[in-house]
């Protein structure tokens, strides 16, 4: 059954090959949403057939009536606000932080030796354990809380951008000596595409921390944000609630991480990666 | 012109790579610099368009002394070393940013049609083949019309036929414009196809042995009786070059012995 003895068989195989690729594309989220979903429906009916009663680990559809009810009233909206507000804030202070320090110590081996030791000692510390004396300095309001994040963003940043900075091929930067390029235009044209796509990865990292610590920092005491709706909802025996408030802190960390690998895609089109290859074949 | 002034360079780690190299080159003039592994030619090359500053002497272009890369100096390196985020176009016209859009558009489009690569312009580095890519990077080197243009082991990667085909290519290149080139290389062939003017060098510290004159009209056919003989003079001159540097490293090995 080769091509050459019935060549009308090639364009039909293309077809069949097309439309597998285009299952293979749906199937395999689909794959991954078959547990999370059978759990869900069996729990749901397990309540429903009366084998438990479902208070402490509420079913799907009474976490939805909760979810549906703190976003009519504006609560979720409220909450979410807060702790959006005080992620980005802490990000923000940690990124800039990190890259201006993380491209200072990769650029300069003097600086680096210089307060590179430092950071990486203060790295060793948890920075849970930070929150007593960031209370104590900054008082119990944001301040210490924004504060609180930046530190949890501010140490993968700084070692995602060092590494990158220190880790730029010799043979390319030549290759901007050898046009005659410096200073800026050596960090414009070189440095800045050569270290981007470790950056949008350190980025990613901090984020992922930075959602990290957002609940820490509400858990030491907030009158709103999404941590407060957790504790509330453990204070006041509200499981569903605490589901709810989880159900937001994923679906918004989820957002702000593709926002991140959104923006960052079209500067990384050129990568030669293993998995771009293998779409492209 | 370019002008060599015993040229001298010894690295920090004291390890004395060239000793007072003296020659000069006249423009459109094509010159190869033979020579075992480890006997200074890239530092010399390194030396001349300006990356490496030399501990000795000077280099000097019509008169003016290079200490820095030098707008009229451009050089091709032994892997093509694109830079991976720019589109092959944007690679060619990495050196004419200060030029205007037009400008610099219809002089990557005409340098890509002269390589060959014109239908290739909107593609990544990634997408292209070992000698593509080095024609690619032949055409960077060459957009700014460069008076001088070095070549460190430009073809040593490649395998025999690609490297035959830029040969020739590099050879067409050099016509449009006539720059003067430089070229390192430890393929004795490539040296006679391509060079005036062979220098052979000798390691420990790194100099010029010999120099041969090719006096063979272009192109040239490698299969000819005039071509074996040249060839067979560098080849000779080589193996002058490394005999005594063999002689040292047996009595080194001698001293080890004991």
């Amino acid at each position: 059954m080769s091509a050459a003895i019935e060549p009308a068989a090639q364009p039909k195989r293309n077809d069949a090959k097309r439309a597998k690729s285009v299952l293979s594309r749906y199937s395999s989220p689909a794959l991954g949403l078959f547990l999370p979903l059978v759990l869900a429906l069996g729990w749901e009916l397990a309540v429903r057939a009366g084998f438990s009663n479902g208070r402490l680990v509420p079913p799907p559809s009474v976490i939805y009536a909760t979810f549906a009810e703190l976003a009519k009233t504006g609560e979720l909206q409220r909450h979410a606000a807060a702790t959006l507000a005080r992620v980005v804030s802490g990000f923000g202070i940690g990124v800039i932080a990190g890259t201006v320090l993380g491209a200072i110590t990769g650029y300069s081996t003097l600086v680096r030796r210089f307060i590179d030791p430092s950071l990486q000692a203060l790295r060793a510390i948890p920075s849970i354990a930070w929150v007593p004396l960031f209370i104590l300095w900054l008082g119990i309001f944001e301040a210490s809380k924004v504060t609180l994040i930046a530190v949890g963003v501010f140490f993968p940043v700084y070692l995602g951008v060092m590494g990158a900075v220190t880790s730029v091929d010799r043979k390319i930067v030549e290759v901007g000596r050898a046009f005659r390029l410096s200073g800026f235009n050596m960090v414009r044209r070189i440095l800045l595409p050569a270290v981007l796509p470790a950056y949008v990865i350190a980025l990613r990292s901090g984020l992922g921390l930075g959602w990290m610590f957002v609940v820490a920092a509400e858990f030491m005491g907030a009158s709103e944000g999404l941590g407060f709706l957790l504790v509330d909802g453990q204070q006041l025996g509200k499981p569903a609630q605490i589901v709810a408030a989880i159900v937001a802190f994923a679906v918004i960390g989820k957002i702000t991480d593709w926002l991140i690998v959104g923006i960052a895609a079209p500067f990384l089109r050129w990568e030669d990666r293993f998995k771009s290859q293998a779409s492209q074949d | 012109m370019l002008t060599l002034e015993r040229v001298g360079k010894t690295y920090g780690n004291g390890v004395h790579a060239l000793e007072a190299v003296n020659f000069s080159v006249g423009p459109g003039e094509i010159v190869a610099i033979v020579g075992g592994s480890g006997c200074g030619k890239s530092t010399l090359l390194r030396a001349i368009c300006g990356l490496d500053t030399p501990s000795q002497g000077r280099v000097l272009l019509d008169g003016e002394t290079v200490t820095q890369p030098h707008e009229k100096i451009g050089i091709i390196f032994q892997e093509p070393r694109l830079l991976p985020w720019l589109t092959v176009a944007g690679n060619v016209g990495f050196g004419l940013e200060d030029r205007p859009k037009p400008e610099r558009d219809a002089r990557v489009a005409e340098a890509l049609t002269r390589v060959g690569l014109s239908d290739k312009a909107r593609m990544w580095p990634r997408e292209l083949s070992g000698g593509q890519a080095q024609r690619v990077a032949i055409a960077r080197a060459l957009v700014p019309r460069p008076e001088v243009l070095l070549l460190d082991e430009p073809f040593s990667a490649l395998d025999a036929f690609t490297r035959v085909d830029l040969q020739d290519h590099l050879l067409g290149l050099w016509a449009d414009r006539r720059p003067t080139l430089i070229l390192v290389t430890h393929d004795v062939d490539e040296a006679v196809v391509l060079a005036d003017r062979i220098m052979v060098m000798r390691p420990r510290p790194g100099r010029i042995f010999d120099t041969v004159e090719t006096d063979l009209p272009r192109p040239r056919d490698r299969q000819s009786s005039d071509f074996d003989r040249v060839r067979r003079h560098v080849m000779a001159a080589l193996d002058r070059s490394l005999k005594p540097a063999v002689k040292s490293d047996a009595n080194e090995g001698a001293a080890l012995w004991w």
